[in-house]
């Protein structure tokens, strides 16, 4: 089996980041990522020469309910709203070892995303990256060719994020589901 | 060529046929020789777009064999084919490019739309990037439903093809009617292609639930 | 006049005539590429200058509907991301949701995935061969011969599955059903005659002059830039780099299974083609091994009945035939998943497409992108 990387040593050398628990991944300021990145690729006891796959994840603001014990003793149930964010995630891994996977997150806000490019430490990144400004809109820095990728270069909007209203250009049709048998049943027809 | 076609609108009795074809004259319509000529030498264009193009393949192989129908060879340009099978999802960025081909397309001109994908937008129709069916912009003569169809399947829509073909009427043929068919190509907007649909080729069915007295939102 | 982007290379300079760049768009349609794949070539002359890969032009929108839908009914959406082989697909899946619960897949279910796997491998090796010879000008025979052996293993994914390409046989925690009686003998027929079918090609193809001199020495791809750029599969081991992750994950249970990893040297078109060839015939043993050894038993382990994973998030990867093939999941609790990723070798190869075509011919660049084989199903997702 691959074997784990230990995430230690990175929280000592670089101070900036720290270590999400839940999500086992290893989260970077924006203005240190290609720092660190160059430093796991060419240290000897990480060499993670190997980036598998970048990808983005869109957060809105949501309310998260929490059961704690509270100072009685109780188990009592705590509402917390949790800002919104995205995360640009990259998996990482090692060919001359053998090891791996060490999951790296940057994080910025929704609303002016802007994380710096990992394209001049792996190259894998460039496509990857370039989907992610497509399909989310995050701006990366020093990216070398930040186009669209999979939509049109005249398209408007930024598909997968949670937000995203697609056209509404369903014909009406015997066996509609879900929201668009709402929509037909409220009049709504093809644009 | 097969014994009704000749006898497609003659009023000769068996007896004075056969003396004829005994003799070497055989005798039919026009309409029959021409349509025997084209449905029996369809051949159809190079134009897989997705899953459903495997399939097309297989039944080009030796397995299935559409040469036998006389698809002898898959052309590669649209100018020297005949039959366009549109098999795959089309998306809203290859709708132009569809279209353009199918522009290309010298007369007579066939469509068959292959796969659940091409005829209404298949298991991905609801996506923002997948066009909801291909006879939104151009003329589709054969449906052939499936996910993927098996190839033998391609076959019998080949033959149903065939079929159409052999009663068709020159006179009223579009190719000598009108000339060449050519939609116009839809272009990429901010939100969608416009337009989203060719009113000449395809009409919406009407939803039998508008209400046109209550207020409606969104 | 743009400038050259090929290092070194010189445009041609010819006393008394005044050229310039031509700039054409191969495809989306095309007969040589793999799908609805464009690429913007600036010629000077027959070399290639500068390259840009487009797609899009399928994109499905395939990881935005996942999240609107349960994680069981993705399923079948695998099957159509890479279209020749749909129960690899199944498999990175279903690997990476069993390691969001725990649930234990029984004996026979993983034999049976093995069998699955290689039978897949074996499909897309040989025909990719078929298409990459299509490229190469051998109109379509060595296509009929190698449809006429996918043709033997379709009808065997037939009878397990009920469907020849979109199988969706998989599931969390095992398969949906048994391989019906006899079918363990069937596939064992199949598998034995292979070896006589790739001796046949070998022969025929592996010291044929015309492919020796067309793909050796063209499409070169060195070790470093191939394990930067995140290559994977037949096309990273072709450059060299041992990396199968048959052998450094051990997903399933292949560490039951003996069998070699074949890599190559240069890095070029003929070594990516007979790393295939190599790879047949090592699935061809495991395939002997696993049918043997195949106990008897259920096939599905005792998943929940709902699955609504705890807040997770997992990475799960295989050794697809054309590279790594990953699903990244994160759970949040509810039946849908809140984001689902697929993680496309085809896209990422491409990545050094240019690289690899800038200062050769036209032709070579139809060679290369065979030899890279790409499923735009995949690509575009």
């Amino acid at each position: 089996m691959s074997h784990i990387v230990s995430h230690e040593p990175i929280l000592m050398k670089f101070p900036g980041t720290n270590w999400d628990e839940e999500a086992g991944a290893l989260v970077v300021p924006t203005a240190q990522a290609v720092a660190i990145a160059t430093w796991l690729r060419d240290n000897d006891a990480f060499s993670l020469d190997y980036c598998s796959n970048v990808t983005g994840v869109d957060y809105l603001e949501r309310e998260i309910k929490e059961k704690i014990t509270n100072k009685e003793g109780k188990m009592e149930t705590v509402a917390r709203t949790e800002p919104s964010r995205m995360d640009v995630v990259y998996h990482l891994y090692s060919m001359q070892k053998q090891t791996g996977p060490l999951v790296f997150k940057q994080r910025t806000n929704r609303e002016q995303p802007e994380v710096e490019s990992l394209t001049p430490v792996w190259r894998s990144c460039e496509l990857q990256e370039r989907e992610v400004f497509d399909l989310f809109g995050v701006n990366f820095k020093g990216h070398p060719d930040q186009r669209r990728i999979l939509m049109w270069d005249e398209f408007e909007g930024h598909p997968m994020r949670k937000d995203y209203t697609e056209p509404f250009d369903y014909e009406w049709e015997p066996t509609p589901h879900d929201e668009i048998l709402e929509k037909h049943q409220r009049g709504k027809v093809i644009v | 060529m097969t014994t009704e076609k000749l006898k497609a609108g003659m009023n000769l009795d068996d007896t004075t046929r056969s003396e004829l074809e005994r003799a070497g004259v055989i005798v039919s319509q026009v309409d029959s020789l021409y349509n025997w000529a084209r449905g029996g030498s369809v051949w159809p264009l190079t134009f897989g777009l997705a899953c459903c193009a495997i399939e097309m393949i297989a039944s080009a192989t030796s397995r299935f064999d559409i040469s036998r129908f006389g698809s002898e060879v898959f052309r590669p340009s649209p100018r020297q084919a005949d039959l366009m099978i549109v098999s795959g999802t089309v998306t809203k960025k290859m709708a132009p490019q569809v279209v353009r081909i199918y522009n290309q397309m010298p007369e007579p001109k066939w469509v068959i739309a292959m796969g659940a994908c091409a005829i209404s937008g298949g298991p991905f129709k609801q996506g923002y990037n997948v066009l909801k069916g291909i006879d939104r912009y151009i003329p589709v003569d054969v449906y052939l439903p499936g996910c993927p169809p098996r190839p033998e399947a391609v076959l019998q829509s080949l033959n149903y093809l065939q079929e159409k073909i052999r009663t068709q009427d020159i006179k009223s043929d579009p190719a000598f009617t009108k000339g060449r068919r050519q939609y116009p190509v839809p272009e990429f907007t901010g939100k969608d292609l416009e337009p989203p649909y060719n009113p000449e080729v395809w009409q919406p069915p009407a939803n039998p639930n508008i209400k046109p007295l209550e207020e409606v939102t969104t | 006049m743009n400038t050259a982007t090929a290092p070194n290379y010189e445009l041609i300079q010819q006393d008394g005539l005044e050229t310039s760049l031509l700039e054409i768009s191969m495809g989306p349609h095309h007969p040589s590429t793999h799908g609805v794949f464009r690429m913007d070539v600036k010629l000077d002359g027959e070399t290639v200058v500068d390259l840009k890969p487009v797609f899009g032009y399928l994109h499905r929108n395939h990881e935005k509907l996942a999240e609107n839908m349960s994680y069981l009914s993705s399923m079948p959406f695998t099957d159509r991301l890479d279209y020749f082989n749909s129960m690899a697909n199944n498999w990175a899946y279903a690997l990476a949701a069993e390691k969001l619960i725990e649930v234990e897949v029984p004996e026979r279910a993983e034999y049976l995935r093995v069998v699955m796997a290689e039978l897949t491998r074996l499909v897309n090796h040989v025909s990719l061969i078929g298409f990459f010879l299509n490229d190469l000008g051998a109109l379509g025979t060595p296509l009929l011969y190698a449809f006429r052996e996918r043709e033997k293993i379709l009808d065997l994914f037939e009878q397990a599955s009920g469907a020849r390409m979109m199988c969706n046989y998989f599931r969390f925690g095992g398969l949906r059903n048994d391989v019906p009686v006899g079918w363990i003998g069937r596939a064992r027929e199949v598998v034995d005659r292979f070896p006589v079918f790739l001796d046949e090609y070998e022969q025929l193809l592996c010291e044929n002059e015309i492919i020796l001199s067309r793909t050796q020495g063209v499409g070169n791809l060195s070790r470093e830039l191939a394990i930067n750029a995140g290559i994977t599969g037949p096309m990273l081991r072709a450059s060299g780099v041992n990396y199968d992750l048959r052998k450094v994950d051990q997903y399933g249970i292949y560490d039951r299974f003996k069998f070699r990893v074949p890599y190559g040297e240069a890095g070029d078109c003929y070594d990516r083609f007979m790393v295939r060839m190599l790879e047949m015939r090592e699935s061809v043993e495991i395939l002997k091994q696993a049918l043997e050894g195949i106990p008897e038993g259920p096939v599905m382990g005792n998943a929940p009945r709902v699955f609504k994973p705890n807040p997770a998030e997992v990475y799960g990867r295989i050794e697809g035939p054309k590279g790594e093939l990953g699903f990244y999941l994160i759970a949040d609790g509810t039946p849908k998943p809140y984001r689902y990723r697929v993680r496309p070798p085809s896209l990422i190869n491409l990545t050094v497409l240019r690289d690899m075509c800038l200062g050769g011919k036209i032709a070579d660049t139809v060679i290369i992108l065979g030899s890279i084989d790409i499923v735009l199903g995949e690509v575009d997702r």
